[in-house]
């Protein structure tokens, strides 16, 4: 087992020396994530209003600008990153091990709890995630908790569906029968013989769950239904450059920008993952 | 054949019926009597209690699903909480105004795509590839409302070329060349989001049938690469394809959610939008019984479809 694990850890290095843009993602994602666990580095507090220096453009002294009421506008993404983030790993955290227990358990007993179990998957599915996360969301008090449980509770089907997949010809591999046969506990044999071998799967899907969560979180968020004040994320930050559009478009473009480079670069992670564990499609 | 479709489509009504009872389950959650939305403050116990009757509300959950689903399949889908108004006659009004914006912008980035992602498969790994992928994992990452959000600045405050708000400049309702103009920007924005993943869909598609036998054999013959692309690989591309269409049906509901709500445009986006942050329950259960009855229809016509096209399907099923 460590013999392996070092060679697929050598295979995600030589594919990071091989692929630059994989590379540069691993590189941004480390980055992003140190900025904002030292975000209290920032000689500017977020919430600090500064009405002498109001929507100033970026400058030397602040590197991003400052916002309608003052505030450095750098200091504020960096929180919001934090807060982005933290909502996408969370998000991610209950979503895949939903995904991974549905998945196992449908997968390994079959039959009538298989069947019952994908309905359900089916049935949530079937209401587009737009509708079903807001919907899901008015019955709840707004704010951070709530957007983390909503994403988290209502993403996990798809890994699910994977991970079912996967059970299904694991459980059929002979070290599983021989696990069964030999008395082992159902349990013992899913916790410790099914789960280690969906890891993989785990992890690519984690990386891409990660990376919709936040696309979502800063969707509900610009739509005014995600992170309230004064907590602020890079979705409300949007949501909140909207307003000064005309005057103060680089309170729009840079949040943006952070999005979309965190975003792709979870999903590069994902590519580069899923051509690590499953060979037969790195060929691509 | 006619057997698969039936059974296709025996299987998704008990889906349709989970969703309604869901949907109806969260109306009764609410916070709110469905009473409310029929009233007003100065009326009398009386009259409250003869619509009550009226509307079978004063009966037993079980029977108000059963009147309230014979109300959904009359085309009676109750009233806004808010405004009181009809919500049917609402959606009536709103439903083309979002079909107007999603199906130019879904045809474009069909065709765009399709040119694309053919173009990118067949050329793999060279530089066009690298760029039309490359552009289609970057434009994956884009939030949509981020790139609504450019557009208005760089085309509607920097260059002032288009309007940025609603359908119609107050004056012109009728103008089709005002209505033209509004178009542009968000119907531009919607193309570019639907993109991506319809270019990495064809261009995987494309690389998939070049290493099909037929191509050898073709290749084999003599037939040049853009013969062999255009003749047959182009048509096995677009086989499978039909099954997407089919499963973007609820995009004419929802497909635009988020878009019109950047740029005011006055279709089902905004009115669910507005729902939401009214806690207008029953337009929103109306959208939500409304898009995931779509969805369910979407994906049945897609598999029937695709079994139509691709007769081998039907044996995968059972």
């Amino acid at each position: 087992m460590a013999v392996k694990e070092n060679r697929k850890i050598h295979k995600f290095k030589t594919e990071l020396k091989r692929n630059k843009t994989a590379a540069f993602a691993l590189g941004f994602l480390v980055l992003i994530i140190l900025v904002s666990v030292f975000a209290f580095l920032s000689p500017y507090p977020p919430n600090k209003v500064d009405v002498m220096n109001v929507l100033q453009q970026p400058n030397s002294k602040h590197l991003f600008g400052t916002d309608e009421l003052g505030r450095d506008y750098f200091t504020r993404a960096i929180y919001g990153g934090r807060i982005s983030l933290t909502v996408g790993i969370l998000a991610m955290l209950i979503s895949t091990s939903i995904g991974v227990l549905v998945g196992t358990v449908s997968g390994y007993f079959g039959g009538r709890i298989d069947s019952i179990l994908m309905r359900f998957v089916d049935v949530i599915s079937s209401i587009p995630w737009m509708i079903l996360v807001t919907v899901v969301s008015i019955y709840l008090t707004p704010g951070l908790k709530a957007i983390i449980l909503v994403i988290g509770l209502f993403t996990w089907m798809s890994t699910a569906r994977l991970v079912r997949a996967e059970t299904l010809s694991i459980k059929e591999r002979e070290y599983v029968l021989y696990a069964k046969s030999s008395g082992q506990s159902i349990r013992k044999v899913i916790w410790k013989h099914i789960i280690p071998a969906v890891l993989p799967t785990f992890i690519v899907a984690s990386t891409v769950s990660i990376a919709n969560a936040i696309i979502m979180e800063s969707t509900l968020s610009f739509l005014g239904l995600g992170i309230q004040q004064p907590l602020s994320s890079w979705g409300s930050m949007l949501q909140n450059a909207q307003g000064s559009l005309g005057n103060a478009p680089y309170m729009a473009i840079l949040p943006g920008l952070l999005i979309v480079f965190t975003v792709y670069s979870f999903n590069k992670m994902g590519d580069v993952l899923r051509a690590v564990v499953e060979p037969k499609t790195s060929g691509k | 054949m006619l057997k698969y479709i039936f059974k296709r489509i025996m299987g998704a009504i008990p889906l349709l019926i989970i969703i309604s009872i869901i949907c109806f389950g969260l109306i009764q959650l609410a916070p709110y009597d469905a009473v409310d939305a029929m009233t007003t403050p100065n009326m009398s116990e009386k009259t409250i209690e003869l619509i009550k009757a009226r509307y079978g509300l004063d009966q037993p959950a079980y029977m108000q699903y059963f009147y309230w689903i014979k109300g959904i399949l009359s085309g009676e889908w109750g009233y806004s909480i808010v405004t009181h108004e009809s919500i049917s006659h609402n959606l009536s009004t709103r439903i083309p105004n979002t079909i107007l914006l999603v199906v130019p912008a879904y045809i474009l980035a069909l065709i765009l795509s399709i040119i694309l992602g053919l173009f990118s498969g067949a050329k793999k790994g060279k530089l066009v590839d690298k760029i039309i992928d490359g552009y289609s994992s970057f434009g994956i990452a884009i939030p949509s409302f981020w790139l609504a959000m450019i557009l208005v600045f760089i085309f509607g405050y920097s260059l002032n070329l288009f309007p940025i708000l609603g359908m119609h400049t107050i004056g012109s309702e009728g103008s089709f060349p005002d209505l033209l103009s509004h178009i542009v920007l968000p119907c531009t924005v919607l193309t570019l989001s639907f993109l991506p993943e319809l270019v990495r869909y064809v261009r995987s598609s494309t690389i998939g049938q070049l290493s099909e036998d037929y191509v050898m054999v073709q290749q084999a013959y003599g037939a040049g690469a853009t013969s062999i692309l255009f003749r047959h690989v182009l048509r096995n591309v677009l086989l499978p394809i039909i099954t997407i269409v089919g499963m973007s049906l609820p995009m004419l509901v929802t497909g635009a959610v988020v878009t019109e709500t950047v740029f005011g445009w006055p279709g089902i986006g905004t009115y669910f939008v507005t729902a939401i942050r009214g806690f207008d329950y029953p337009i929103v259960m109306a959208i939500m019984l409304l898009s995931s009855s779509l969805v369910i229809i979407g994906n049945l016509v897609s598999d029937i479809l695709y079994s139509i096209v691709d007769p081998r399907i039907k044996g995968m099923g059972e």
